[in-house]
């Protein structure tokens, strides 16, 4: 495994997925940004490394994950920028100058990100060590400079951050003609809670917890992607079962999302029907999920070493037996949404981002496959239990909204699918084993196929001397992929039907805010 | 076309209906509290809900009320798009540094007399984000608030229960 450009040997990482790390130096970060580039690659993640004096960078090849570490010594805090080869790195660069005090050298767009003004532009709250974290009540949230689009009859419009249903916070400043949008900009960061320090004061076993809450309705992805890191760090290999049962919870949650976002698509539609239909699929299956989890949502269900309890055979059978009815009913309401000709004079063509537009802007995930990108880590680098599940990837290339809701039906019966699959072959096994947490300072990463896309986790521990604390613990989540890709979705598009867009990405606030 | 559609809301029937034991506490409680809302408010409670720095899954579980099982609408409770037409906050936290002043705004922009609900557990104290530099912590650090509803997320029936505990405060 190598990287053309790149001199010094990548590093495999144990972990399920094939993962690298390797430290660069200067003239390589900008060569190995352009030779992923020429060969097909994206970039997950950037990141400033522990204590600031590092910037690191994760990408996806054709062989797996490579993470990338530029140390920068003494003084220095700039790095080479990455946008002329990857526009997704600009909000990246943004946040982790504000948290992490490294500047990426000469970028145009240098406004704050996350920071409102709540704290100080001169105090990196990942760089400052996290002892004496200190608290700024007095801050004044500052105006941000939105770009202006000027010309005869164009107005401005601004929603948020309290949207009117209920959802997450964030600033739509739409730029319009009439009812055509000519330009949407986002203000995200409301929701910007701290959460990369607070997991710097977590002990590492129970950082799962912290985790599982970086956006609550990927729980389970991102508790399954941090333990992935944990354990490879800690070179523990999990059970067969508990594989098993993780990726069981995966799925579940992956259909649970999936049957919310059908419903409410149809209802953006005007189609109330959709959303009654839907969101009673959705009780059933969270209360199911309850039963057999103890949460509905599954939260903290997913533990490091393992997971946090059994399914009983009672439950397995209700699972399949639900497996069964929900498959039924979603291949009827299939029906009946490719039929209903209102609905579908709302969803074609509406939102479109054309598969050569997700390539050059690095659309992920769920909606990435609804525009071509035919990229499912499950199907890829498939993993435990995934190698022998032979995940059937649901693509599109329409790239509108009807693509995206296309993409859910098939990915809800596929997930249905896996988990009879999964029940039918459940390996016995220790349902925990015990991390152990290396004496020397060890990194590891996680790399999970939430339902949205991919969660990417890089921890950075300390040794012994140290009490094994996390010095750094970058949690990605695909929505900062997605976001930018949004405000070129709605070009063209009218106002009346941003909802419906913004609601066929559905992507996450507080996963990108952290 | 609509003959399927027909079919599809005759087969399920009303969902509200007791399908179960535990199914059916629920559903005696939700008509309890509609009576109560009616008798205490004599009109339907219009709720506005602000997430001031929450994970997310608080706001999947108040959306749950719309589902046929917990029905809200048919309690008379709705959601609205605009705080100038409620009657109560429905609120989660932890409340970031960059969310405070929109929630102060919201606040003030409901009309009197306003109830506040601090939803799950970092609504209440933070929870497991606590207090930092981005974070102030719980709702009641920003605005007064009548009631807590802990959970991490608190069920939809929970929710329910603290919408009318509040409600039932004012009384």
């Amino acid at each position: 495994m190598t990287i053309p450009g790149l001199t010094n040997d990548l590093q495999h990482l144990l972990a399920p997925v094939p993962v690298w790390h390797a430290c660069v130096e200067a003239a390589d970060w900008r060569a190995a940004a352009i030779a992923v580039r020429d060969t097909g690659g994206r970039l997950v993640a950037l990141w400033g490394g522990a204590e600031g004096v590092a910037v690191c960078a994760a990408y996806v090849v054709a062989d797996g994950l490579v993470w990338l570490e530029l140390p920068l010594p003494g003084e220095q805090r700039n790095y080479p920028d990455l946008v002329p080869c990857f526009p997704v790195a600009a909000r990246m660069q943004r946040a982790a100058f504000e948290l992490s005090g490294i500047q990426a050298e000469g970028v145009k767009d240098q406004r704050p990100w996350l920071n409102h003004g709540a704290w100080p532009v001169d105090y990196f709250p990942l760089s400052s060590g996290s002892e004496a974290a200190p608290i700024f009540p007095d801050a004044v949230l500052l105006d941000y400079p939105f770009v202006r689009v000027e010309g005869d009859g164009v107005h401005e419009i601004a929603v948020g951050p309290v949207h009117a249903g209920v959802i997450e916070p964030g600033h739509f400043r739409f730029s319009v003609v009439g009812e055509k949008v000519l330009r949407l900009e986002q203000r995200l960061g409301y929701v910007h809670k701290g959460i990369e320090l607070r997991m710097t004061q977590l002990p590492p076993l129970q950082a799962h917890r912290l985790a599982g809450r970086v956006s609550g309705d990927s729980t389970v992805a991102y508790a399954w992607a941090y333990c992935m890191a944990l354990e490879s760090a800690g070179e523990c290999v999990i059970s067969e079962r508990a594989a098993s049962l993780r990726a069981l919870m995966l799925e579940r949650e992956r259909v649970a999302n999936h049957l919310g976002d059908l419903g409410a698509l149809g209802n953006d539609a005007a189609f109330a029907f959709g959303l009654a239909q839907f969101s009673r699929l959705r009780e059933d299956w969270l209360r199911l999920s309850k039963d057999a989890f103890g949460h509905r949502l599954m939260m903290d269900c997913v533990v490091p070493g393992g997971v946090a309890c059994d399914i009983d055979l009672t439950h397995q059978e209700r699972m399949r037996q639900q497996c069964d009815d929900v498959a039924h009913e979603v291949q009827a309401l299939h029906a009946v949404y490719d039929a209903h000709s209102g609905l579908q004079d709302r969803f074609l063509t509406t939102g479109r981002v054309t598969p050569a537009l997700a390539a050059q802007l690095g659309l992920t995930g769920m909606a990435g496959r609804a525009s071509g990108q035919a990229w499912d880590l499950r199907c890829d680098h498939p993993w435990a239990p995934y190698e022998y599940l032979q995940v059937k990837m649901a693509t599109h290339r329409n790239g509108d909204v009807a693509a995206r809701v296309a993409v859910r039906f098939d990915e809800v019966l596929e997930s249905l699918r896996l988990i009879r699959q999964i029940l039918s072959e459940l390996p016995a096994g220790e349902l925990r084993q015990e991390v152990c947490l290396p004496d020397r300072a060890s990194r590891g990463a996680g790399w999970v196929e939430g339902w949205r896309g991919e969660i990417f986790v890089a921890l950075e521990l300390a040794g012994a001397a140290s009490q094994h604390r996390i010095r750094r613990c970058h949690l990605h989540d695909p929505s900062w992929q997605n976001w930018p890709v949004l405000e070129h979705a709605i070009m063209g598009n009218i106002v009346p039907d941003f909802p419906l867009i913004n609601k066929s990405f559905n992507l996450s606030y507080s996963g990108q805010d952290l | 076309m609509i003959w399927k559609i027909v079919k599809q809301i005759a087969k399920n029937g009303i969902r509200t209906e007791p399908v179960q034991i535990d199914r059916d506490a629920v559903q005696v409680e939700a008509g309890r509290i509609q009576s109560e809302v009616l008798a205490i408010l004599g009109q339907a409670l219009s709720i506005r809900v602000v997430d001031a720095g929450s994970c997310n899954g608080c706001e999947l579980e108040i959306n749950a009320l719309g589902n046929p099982y917990y029905n809200i609408e048919g309690l008379g409770i709705k959601f609205v798009a605009s705080p100038r037409h409620a009657d109560l906050l429905l609120v989660t936290g932890p409340v970031s540094l960059n969310m405070a002043t929109a929630l102060r705004r919201t606040f003030d922009a409901t009309p009197e007399p306003k109830l506040v609900v601090a939803v799950g557990d970092c609504g209440c104290d933070g929870g497991i984000f606590g207090e930092s530099y981005a974070s102030l912590g719980p709702v009641s650090s920003v605005i007064p608030v009548d009631v807590v509803v802990p959970g991490c997320p608190p069920a939809p029936i929970e929710i329910l229960r603290g919408i009318l505990a509040a409600v039932q405060r004012r009384a």
